[in-house]
């Protein structure tokens, strides 16, 4: 099945290996550069499966979750942090906001489906 | 090209951005005395760099970025003040992060004491731990810095969620688990679902799932996000309790978990999941036994209502609705200038654009041109209509050269590096300033400023600065200051580099000068030509070899290089004050106004910039020296005449001086020189085409270009003609040649 993913990355580069990570899998990938636009972006559409950054310029992880929470029709989105930090602080602080799962970078590509496979139906 | 190895060239661009920021970030911090958004934003960029460095595996640079990262990090949540010194720390510790990124890009080694020393300086900073901070961090970062744990990033020993590999645990033999799994309402508010975790569960073997919705409320009194089902789920197959907690990974905390062995003792060595220990007690939670028939499971898993008839009543169980101390979700004020809208282009298209614009330039020239032979009027419509034409295509012109354009802050960004590193091998104290960063350039201007402007820079702080003793002396401040600014003037790029230092010793650089025979022990020189003494070839007054403004190279070098690019170097100087050396550049390399003249029946041009006036030399301002040379009297001065016909070799015997016309050009190595052509056709904007690019290097030839009519015109390079005539001139000539000159 084709997944609808939203990615949200400061870094280029990081979205072009999420990018060719996923689009292996036949997912179809939209691109954001920051928690701002990524909730531009879900203005417009929803997506199966989101895909987030914690430390990005304008607006951060932790606020770009709790804004995809705070809007009724992506409530049950599962989000994913995919964060080179993985400790438990900033664990807990991103599943408080509504995180559904999280990923340590860097990521290996199965690593990565596989959380996928897990959060989406 | 593989993938993998483009993103690794976005990787290194985008580290090429992040460093050509960090440095003004790092600035920026100390000036604003620690604002978040300042630190934010150096944190998110080396953040970024190791983030990337992880992925392929750059464990050198991981390891230094996570230490710097870490200091950044205590910076950010005010355990480490923002003190000057230490943000000069944090700048040394940025040109070995430039290292470390350079390194990487070509497979090479950066310097590992270096690193190891700042990143023993940077730990040092952390406040209490020491030097333990790294470390300890680097851990929680998920094992990012193998160098310092000695363990490879990524972590490949985790199950294959089929579980193949299992039969290596002995502890898996033959051995069933029970798991039983009761969702709290939060899993269901970060958007898991208790369906997929069972599918996955259900994965790992063969298995007997059974539900318990014994806590399920009555219908009047369901809450549609609360959380009443729990499942009890016998795994027939051998995984190991990573298998299985694995599965659960994301929902840890939000749900009661048990494993239990099936077989075995019967003692149950799973034992609670952490979450048990959470669970708030069943009646908290409003559980109310209530038996109600289910027909599939899966229609009621995921109780997070996704239709609009949620009652506005429904709180959610158990989220943590009242998220007060959480920032609302829009975007905060930009502190950071708005990302302004653009677009990466390949420079190849740009170049090719650029190229075609050209072709387009000359093409509306010959248009023209072939227009004016005939016999159409100037008021007629097709003649008003090439004169719109030539706007528009030098509008278009215009433009497209903007594309190109670079701001010289690229430049700028390293220089300060430059200074750090010269003030510290020559035991100055030295403050960068720089000014008009963003006047901009042609890109491939830019790319060859760096050099000059480096030397010029290491010249100022090595010889234009005095020593912080001898500015004691003199009652000026102990930090000396060199001024970099950039402005536009007259079509071109002028580039100041400024010292405040002693300037110019015209005693010494003269003596010096008169030592090396460049100069005659009489000659009296004025104080503007003994400045520029210093930039004559062979020349440098170190009075002992200096590695730091040379590196082997003297300012006759630099020169030589921006003149090459069709620029000057000027030099002025005021005892006690400071010297400043200016750099005039034009703004592209693509387009040159030029003059064209006609000699020995061919046509050339002659770059406008460098001419001064042109004249009609009179029968007695022409001396003759030697056999094969002249000078021309202009305004009492005498200036060598060069026969271009001659120069180019189209001719042997030079045109009768009188017969032609004189072009004063300013010549940067020879002076004022007269150049002898045989008439002016006009003025034009041309286009460049590189000769050497084409054919190959002609002496006296700068490049070429198609003029209206189609014809290929030379270029002609002002300096190389007028050397050619003086380059073999004997001693005797040579003598009589400057003596002339004055």
């Amino acid at each position: 099945m084709s997944l609808s993913i939203l990615t949200v990355d400061d870094s280029r580069m990081m979205r072009e290996m999420l990018l060719l990570a996923l689009s292996e899998q036949g997912f179809v990938v939209t691109q954001a550069e920051d928690g701002v636009e990524g909730l531009e972006k879900l203005n417009s559409a929803s997506f199966d499966v989101i895909i987030t950054d914690i430390n990005m310029p304008r607006l951060d992880g932790f606020g770009f979750i709790e804004g995809v929470r705070a809007d009724e029709k992506h409530r049950a989105t599962p989000i994913l942090v995919l964060s080179t930090e993985g400790d438990v602080e900033k664990k807990t602080r991103a599943k408080t906001a509504g995180a559904t799962g999280w990923i340590v970078k860097p990521f290996n590509a199965e690593k990565l489906v596989s959380a996928i496979r897990r959060v989406s139906a | 090209m593989d993938p993998l190895e483009s993103v690794k060239i976005t990787f290194f661009q985008e580290c090429d951005e992040h460093l050509a920021t960090l440095e003004g970030d790092l600035l920026a911090m100390e000036e604003s005395a620690g604002d978040r958004e300042a630190i934010d934003a150096v944190f998110r960029a080396v953040h970024s760099i190791k983030g990337g460095a992880g992925a392929f595996g750059l464990e050198a640079l991981v390891s230094f970025a996570h230490v710097f990262e870490t200091a950044l990090d205590h910076m950010r949540e005010g355990r480490l003040a923002v003190t000057h010194e230490a943000v000069q720390i944090m700048l040394r510790a940025n040109d070995i992060l430039a290292d470390h990124v350079e390194a990487a890009k070509s497979g090479a080694d950066a310097d590992a004491a270096a690193a190891a020393a700042m990143m023993a300086e940077l730990n040092a900073l952390s406040p209490g731990e020491g030097g333990e901070a790294g470390g300890d961090d680097a851990l929680d970062a998920g094992g990012t810095a193998p160098d310092e744990l000695g363990f490879v990033p990524l972590k490949m020993d985790i199950a294959d969620i089929g579980g193949d590999d299992t039969a290596s645990d002995p502890a898996a033999d033959d051995a069933d688990w029970v798991v039983t799994f009761a969702p709290h309402a939060r899993l269901y508010a970060t958007a898991n679902d208790a369906l997929i975790l069972l599918r996955e569960l259900t994965r790992l073997g063969e298995s007997d799932v059974s539900l318990d919705a014994s806590a399920l409320p009555g219908l009047d009194e369901i809450d549609p996000e609360g959380a009443y089902l729990s499942w009890t789920v016998r795994l027939l197959a051998s995984c190991t309790e990573d298998d299985i907690r694995e599965v659960f990974d994301f929902v840890d905390g939000d749900c009661t978990l048990t494993l239990e062995r099936a077989t075995g003792d019967g003692q149950g060595a799973g034992g609670s999941g952490d979450a048990a220990d959470e669970l708030p007690p069943a009646d908290e939670l409003g559980f109310r036994p209530v038996q109600i028939a289910i027909g599939e499971d899966d229609a009621i898993t995921s109780p997070v209502a996704e239709s609009d008839a949620t009652p506005a009543s429904a709180e959610p169980a158990a989220s943590a609705a009242p998220q007060a101390a959480s920032p609302p979700p829009t975007a905060k004020p930009a502190a950071s200038p708005a990302a302004s809208a653009t677009i990466r282009v390949d420079l190849d298209r740009v170049d090719k654009l650029i190229d075609l614009v050209g072709e387009l330039v000359i093409n509306q020239a010959m248009l023209a041109q072939r227009v004016s032979e005939t016999v159409i009027a100037n008021d007629s419509n097709v003649s008003m209509g090439l004169d719109e034409l030539e706007q528009l295509t030098r509008e278009i012109q215009d433009s497209v050269m903007a594309i190109r354009a670079q701001p010289v802050r690229i430049v700028f960004q390293r220089m300060s590096r430059v200074a750090r590193e010269c003030a510290s091998a020559t035991g100055k104290q030295v403050r960068l300033v720089t000014e008009g960063e963003g006047t901009e350039v042609d890109k491939t201007v830019i790319e060859r400023l760096s050099e000059p402007i480096t030397h010029m820079l290491r010249n100022a702080v090595d010889h234009g600065l005095e020593s912080p003793e001898r500015r004691a002396e003199v009652g000026k401040p102990a930090e000396g200051v060199v001024r970099l600014s950039a402005r536009h003037q007259s079509g071109r790029i002028v580039i100041d580099v400024a010292d405040d230092g002693g300037g110019i010793n015209r005693e010494r650089v003269f003596n010096s000068a008169v030592e090396k025979g460049l100069v005659s022990a009489d000659a009296t020189l004025t104080d503007d030509e003994i400045d520029n003494l210093i930039m004559m070839p062979g020349f440098s007054t170190a009075q002992e070899v200096s590695n730091i403004s040379g590196r082997g190279v003297g300012m006759d070098v630099v020169k030589r290089s921006i003149q090459e690019l069709g620029g000057r170097l000027s030099i002025s100087s005021e005892p006690g004050v400071g010297t400043t050396f200016s750099l005039s550049l034009p703004l592209t390399l693509a387009v040159l106004d030029g003059m064209v003249v006609s000699a020995g029946g061919q046509t050339l041009v002659a770059p406008l910039t460098s001419i001064v006036e042109t004249l009609q030399p009179k029968a007695d301002a022409v001396r003759r020296i030697g056999p094969n040379r002249t000078v021309l009297a202009v305004r009492g001065a005498h200036v060598p005449l060069v026969d271009v016909g001659v120069a180019m070799g189209w001719r042997t015997e030079p045109l009768p001086a009188t017969e032609g016309v004189a072009i004063l050009v300013d010549s940067e190595v020879h002076g004022e020189a007269a150049l002898l052509v045989d008439g002016i056709q006009g003025q034009r904007q041309v286009v460049i085409k590189s000769l050497e690019a084409n054919y190959q290097h002609v002496d006296c030839i700068a490049a070429a270009t198609i003029l209206g009519d189609g014809r290929v015109a030379l270029i002609i390079d002002v300096e190389s003609t007028i050397g050619s005539n003086l380059r073999g001139a004997t001693p005797a000539e040579a003598k009589e040649l400057l003596a002339a000159a004055g």
